[in-house]
C-alpha cells in the first residue's frame, strides 16, 4: 500500500506538483493519466524517492521516504522495480546479465539458482531463447519486457511503470499491459503507471488519476472515466476526432 | 560568474569523492569490476603505450646524441644516464598519463554519460545501488592499481628505445649505454615515477567520471562531457606534475 499525502514539489519558481494527496492499493494497477507537463514523471520519481518533495509524505506500507537519506532509501529501493520509458536496460550487458543483475547485487544465490530465477521471469514474460543477446539485438516489444523481467526479479513489493507502451505498436502495448496486470494480481504488487494510452486505462487501470497542471484534478475507475463530467479530463481522453466522433455517436 | 560555476564543480566534484567511499553492497560485484577496469585500462592501452614509449627514448637519445657530437667533450656513455632519467621522472609517467587521459578519459566520461542520459543510472539507482560507488570507485581504484605497471613498461621500453636509437645513430655501443644507465642511479626518481603514476590515474578517472556521471542533455552534451573530461584531466596532469617535481625533487 502507498500513501501519499498532500505533496508538493517546486522547481525555482515553478510549482509542479500542488498538494497531490491518494492512495495506491496492493494488487491493483493505478494509472496517472494527465497531458505532458502535468507532472506525472515528477510525481513517479517521487514515489520511488528520485526526487524528493518539499512537503508533504509519501508512505510505502507506512514508512514514510520523503525524509530518509540515501542510505535508508536505498534499503526501501530493493522493494521496488521499475520499468523506464526508455527501458533504461545496460546495454554493454546481455539479456541474461541484465536480468540477473539484481541478483548478483543483493543475493548470495549460487550462479545455478540466479540462473533458473532468471529463465523462470523471462520464460514469465515470454521470452526465450534471448539469454545471450543483447539489448540492441532484440526488438522494442522484447526490450520492454525484458524490463519488465529484471523490474520483477526480485519480487518487488511495488512496481513504477513510466509510459510502458511508448514506441510499442497497438498489439505489443497490449501484450505488455496484460503481462503488468498478470504479475500485478499474482504476486500483489502495488502497481502505478504513468500513460498516455487510453487503451492501458480503460483495459488494466483498476484506479486512474488524472493530473492536470500539477493537480489531481479527477479520480475513479476505468467504468467511470469514460462517462464524466470533468471538462479538462474529457478533453484528455477525447482528444482525437475519432474518439469524438465515437462519443458523438454514442449520445445519438 | 566563472569563479562561482568552478567553485560548484569543485564541491560536486568533491562531494562525489566522498560518496564513492561506502560499504560495497557486495565486494564480488566490485572486485569484478574493477578488475574488468584494470583489463581495460591495462591490456587496452599496452599497445599505445609501448609503441610510444620505444621511439620517445629513441628520439631522447638521438636528440641529445646530435648535441653531443657538437660538444665534444662530453662523453657519449652520458647519453644513457639521460634516457634513463628523463624516462623515470618525466616521459614514461607523463606521456603514458597524456595518452590515457586521451583515450580512457573520454571512454568513461562517454559510457558514463550514456548511461546517466539513457537512464541506466537511475534504473541502478531504484535498484538500491549506490551508483557513484559502484561506477566511479572501480574505475578510479582499477586506474590506480594498473597504470604504474604501464608506466614501469612505458620506462623499460623507452630506455630499450633509447639504445637501440643510440646504436643505430652510431652514438654509442651496448657496453656505453649500459655503464651510462648505471651511471649516478638514485633511487628518489623511481618514487616520484610511482608518485607521479599514483597521482595521474587517480586525476584522469576521477575528473573523466564527474564529467560524465553529471552530464545532461543528448549527443551534443555527451561529447562536449568527454571533451572537457580529456582537456581538464591534461590540464590537472601538468599542473600536479609540476607540484609534485617542485615538492619531492
Amino acid at each position: 500500500m502507498i500513501e501519499v499525502n498532500n505533496i508538493q514539489k517546486r522547481f525555482g519558481e515553478q510549482l509542479v506538483l500542488k498538494g497531490i494527496s491518494t492512495t495506491f492499493s496492493p494488487g491493483k494497477c493505478n494509472m496517472i493519466i494527465g497531458k505532458s507537463g502535468a507532472g506525472k514523471t515528477v510525481f513517479l520519481n517521487c514515489l520511488v524517492g528520485l526526487v524528493t518533495p518539499e512537503e508533504g509524505e509519501i508512505l510505502l506500507d507506512h514508512r514514510n521516504i520523503v525524509p530518509m537519506s540515501q542510505k535508508e532509501k536505498s534499503v526501501i529501493r530493493k522493494e521496488m522495480g521499475m520499468l523506464f520509458q526508455k527501458n533504461a536496460l545496460f546495454d554493454s550487458m546481455n539479456i541474461e546479465e541484465n536480468v540477473m543483475f539484481p541478483l548478483d547485487m543483493f543475493t548470495n544465490k549460487s550462479l545455478e539458482e540466479k540462473k533458473e530465477r532468471v529463465n523462470f521471469c523471462l520464460e514469465r514474460v515470454n521470452l526465450v531463447n534471448v539469454n545471450k543477446k543483447y539489448p540492441s539485438e532484440i526488438s522494442g516489444g522484447m526490450m520492454k519486457r525484458v524490463a519488465l523481467a529484471r523490474a520483477m526479479v526480485l519480487n518487488p513489493k511495488y512496481l513504477f511503470c513510466d509510459e510502458p507502451n511508448s514506441g510499442l505498436d497497438p498489439k505489443t502495448s497490449i501484450v505488455i499491459d496484460e503481462l503488468i496486470k498478470e504479475i500485478t494480481e499474482e504476486y500483489k504488487i502495488t502497481t502505478v503507471i504513468n500513460t498516455h494510452d487510453m487503451n492501458s486505462v480503460i483495459g488494466i487501470g483498476d484506479k486512474i488519476i488524472y493530473f492536470y497542471e500539477g493537480e489531481k484534478n479527477w479520480e475513479g475507475t476505468n467504468k467511470e472515466v469514460l462517462n464524466t463530467d470533468n471538462e479538462n479530463l474529457n478533453d484528455f481522453i477525447f482528444a482525437s476526432k475519432f474518439l469524438k466522433e465515437i462519443r458523438n455517436l454514442n449520445k445519438k | 560568474m566563472f569563479v562561482l560555476s568552478f567553485l560548484e564543480g569543485v564541491g560536486k566534484y568533491l562531494f562525489m569523492l566522498r560518496s564513492t567511499i561506502s560499504k560495497p553492497e557486495k565486494v564480488s560485484m566490485y572486485w569484478r569490476e574493477t578488475v574488468r577496469q584494470m583489463y581495460d585500462i591495462g591490456v587496452g592501452s599496452f599497445g599505445i603505450i609501448a609503441i610510444v614509449s620505444v621511439f620517445i627514448g629513441g628520439v631522447t637519445a638521438v636528440q641529445f646524441g646530435y648535441k653531443f657530437l657538437e660538444l665534444a667533450f662530453i662523453p657519449m656513455w652520458w647519453l644513457g644516464a639521460i634516457v634513463r632519467d628523463t624516462m623515470i621522472l618525466e616521459l614514461a609517467p607523463t606521456i603514458t598519463a597524456l595518452l590515457l587521459a586521451g583515450k580512457i578519459g573520454s571512454n568513461i566520461a562517454t559510457e558514463l554519460g550514456t548511461m546517466r542520459i539513457t537512464e541506466q543510472i537511475d534504473a541502478m539507482d531504484i535498484m538500491g545501488v549506490n551508483t557513484t560507488s559502484f561506477l566511479v570507485g572501480p574505475k578510479i581504484v582499477g586506474g590506480v592499481l594498473i597504470v604504474p605497471a604501464l608506466v614501469m613498461v612505458a620506462m623499460l621500453l623507452g630506455t630499450y628505445g633509447g639504445m637501440i636509437a643510440g646504436e643505430m645513430g652510431g652514438f654509442y655501443t651496448d657496453q656505453e649505454y649500459l655503464y651510462g644507465l648505471q651511471d649516478d642511479f638514485r633511487p628518489l626518481y623511481i618514487r616520484v615515477m610511482f608518485v607521479k603514476s599514483i597521482v595521474f590515474p587517480f586525476l584522469i578517472t576521477s575528473i573523466s567520471c564527474y564529467k560524465g556521471f553529471y552530464v545532461k542533455g543528448g549527443a551534443l552534451q555527451l561529447g562536449k562531457a568527454s571533451t572537457e573530461a580529456v582537456v581538464i584531466s591534461s590540464i590537472a596532469v601538468v599542473i600536479a606534475n609540476f607540484l609534485i617535481a617542485f615538492i619531492m625533487l
